[in-house]
């Protein structure tokens, strides 16, 4: 088999004699000319994606300030940056929100507020040392007032992505976008034949050090990508590069609405057609991408496949899902995958991207396990006393003290007329009015700041509470604030003693 | 083209639009009704060479007439030409042109405004 160099290559577009096509235009002539000519004609081919891409991010410096602070917390526009490294290094990442903002403005757009040039306000606050001894500072700065904004994504570039659909009757709002009820629409994401990992699934040529589009910058592979699943065709990379030089056409902020935000990351990889073999990889085609059809309305990890679809279906507009029509929204962007697996040609054309040749490959045969969860998880539904006494405010202590006795309960919810929560009375309360000599109506010696629960919180959390305000039982609500329940502290130590014993 | 009719809360009692349409003897499509406590809106379908015609006998009614030029509204700048707003739509209104751009048929448009909510780059609007 004829074999090409990475170096070889180079030289070819040192010189311009370079042949370099972008994927799509590839599994043309790989259907044409077949893969042994493919190889002899074509040098390099360029893929591309563009998509919302949550794991990414951006490792940041600002320089000293005067006199010095070791940032404890950060803000940029409000959004928290992480700062649990160094004094004045910090990490925005993607998905954070804004403290004051939430869904509308998040760290992508931070991020791409940087790029724009634009002037952002940043907020550290410290416990201050004797070696940095401020505790707040608050300035304006852009991209170019920080010594380094390096971007690093832990996981971008998936090689396919899950199609999402609904079978529920409300509308959901998920990652994947508004899907609408009774299977109304069906949305994907990934590039299908320009994917840069599909174009190269054994990893032949990528691998750590490969140099890549990153946003309209050259950037590099780290290594592979968080959640890599390359058994499964689910292939990640985690990539990097300087944001200085990235260009704003080719990273954009977004809102997935009643989700959050993300950040549109353009990334396209060049593939070294060393050799036929290579070759043969690169001229795949939508039709030969498969990916699974999974019910989002199912709120676990495990989601049914109601079906499994080729990219070329998808693209088409609609597919079939039970015998209905259903037609297809993809979440990234084909016309700009487009744009940088072209861009990427341009420049490999021009004499101004080499290919690096990567110091190891990208592992293969690795799968992504789930989350080991070592506790079941208890709700407060589960828990709760739901056979409780709940009484009116007008009623007596004398009165209340009967229904105390008689039900052996130590608290007593007490309800307006509609059974809404008003207050809280507890043996101990009724005791003490009793020794003082108060024989009002409850409504004078209740709690009147109840603190509650309600139904679907974590057990955890309501134990939390308990501890945090040194009280033994919580009033479990609804939405309409109706009283439906008693936690007790008592019933949470019991669960405990059970947990210890299985 | 859609026209927006804006009632106030008084006006409810009579059937406005049921007397434009006998009066002008215009066939308009209602396509979207809401009402509430401060009054109703109603966007309906008038034929564009009746328009003139249908808002004068609106507006002697006393009814807010607008009419929708754009009833939704593309920001070219923002839009990344994903799709999201493809299949979210119940009029189909958006599609993909043959290079993978979006193409917008705006006189489909009902205002809806879930393309409005679905879009994740925040490009598209509703006119008012």
């Amino acid at each position: 088999m004829a074999e090409k160099t990475v170096q070889e290559i180079n030289e070819k577009i040192k010189d311009g004699s370079v042949n370099v096509v972008t994927a799509d235009k590839m599994t043309e002539i790989v259907r044409e000319i077949g893969p042994k000519k493919a190889a002899k004609e074509v040098d390099v081919v360029t893929t591309g994606t563009f998509g919302a891409m949550c794991s990414s991010g951006v490792f940041l410096n600002f320089g000293h300030a005067d006199p010095p602070i070791k940032m404890q917390k950060i803000w940029l526009n409000d959004v928290e940056a992480y700062a649990g490294v160094a004094a004045v290094d910090a990490y925005i990442g993607a998905t954070q929100l804004s403290e004051t903002r939430g869904f509308d403005y998040g760290g992508g757009h931070v991020i791409e507020d940087l790029v724009e040039r634009k002037t952002l306000e940043l907020k550290a606050t410290a416990y201050g040392t004797d070696c940095y001894p401020r505790k707040y500072i608050e300035t304006n700065i852009t991209l170019d007032d920080i010594n380094q904004a390096i971007m690093l994504n832990p996981r971008n570039g998936y090689q396919r992505y899950n199609v999402a659909t609904n079978s529920s009757d409300r509308v959901l709002y998920t990652y994947m976008g508004t899907l609408l009820p009774d299977h109304g629409n069906a949305t994907f994401s990934g590039a299908g034949e320009l994917s840069p990992l599909y174009n190269d699934p054994d990893f032949e040529t990528i691998g750590i050090g490969s140099r890549i589009f990153l946003c309209g910058a050259q950037g590099y592979i780290v290594g592979e990508g968080t959640q890599h699943e390359s058994v499964n065709n689910l292939a990640t990379v985690m990539v990097s590069g300087n944001l200085k030089k990235m260009s704003a056409e080719f990273l954009k902020a977004a809102i997935f609405y009643k989700y959050g935000t993300s950040l549109y990351v353009g990334l396209g990889i060049p593939i070294p057609v060393l050799n036929e073999n290579v070759a043969k990889k690169t001229g795949i085609s939508d039709a030969d991408i498969v990916t699974n059809v999974f019910d989002y309305s199912v709120a676990r990890r495990a989601r049914p496949v109601l079906r499994k679809v080729s990219y070329a279906e998808l693209k088409s507009g609609k597919i079939e899902i039970n015998g209905k029509e259903v037609i297809t929204s993809p979440l990234s962007s084909f016309q700009t995958a487009k744009e940088i697996a072209t861009t990427l040609q341009d420049w490999i054309k021009d004499g101004k991207f080499f290919l690096s040749q990567p110091v190891e490959r990208l592992p293969t045969g690795v799968t992504f396990k789930p989350m080991k969860q070592t506790k079941e998880t208890s709700f407060v539904r589960d828990v709760m006393l739901k056979d409780i006494a709940t009484i009116e405010g007008n009623i007596s202590i004398k009165d209340a003290a009967k229904v105390i006795t008689k039900g052996q309960f130590t608290h007593l919810p007490v309800v307006s007329k509609g059974g809404v929560l008003a207050g809280i009375v507890t043996a101990w309360d009724i005791s003490k009015a009793v020794a003082l000599g108060k024989y009002e109506e409850i409504e004078n010696v209740m709690t009147r700041k109840v603190i509650t629960a309600n139904a679907n919180d974590l057990v955890d959390s309501a134990a939390r509470k308990l501890e945090k305000y040194n009280i033994s039982a919580l009033p479990v609500i609804d939405e309409k604030k109706k009283v439906i329940g008693l936690i007790r502290s008592d019933d949470l130590t019991r669960l405990i003693a059970k947990e210890v014993k299985r | 083209m859609k026209v927006l009719l804006k009632f106030t809360q008084q006006m409810n009692d009579e059937p406005h639009i049921a007397n434009v349409i006998l009066e002008t003897g215009t066939r308009l499509n209602i396509v979207r009704a809401t009402a509430d406590n401060k009054g109703g809106e109603v966007l309906v379908d008038v034929p564009s060479e009746r328009y003139r015609l249908v808002a004068k006998a609106f507006k002697s009614r006393g009814v807010n007439v607008h009419a929708l030029e754009h009833p939704v509204v593309l920001d070219e700048e923002a839009c990344v030409k994903c799709g999201a707003c493809i299949s979210v739509c119940p009029v189909n209104v958006f599609r993909f042109e043959k290079d993978w751009g979006i193409a917008l048929d705006e006189n489909k448009c009902v205002q809806c405004g879930i393309c409005v909510t679905a879009c994740p780059l925040s490009a598209l609007d509703l006119s008012i």
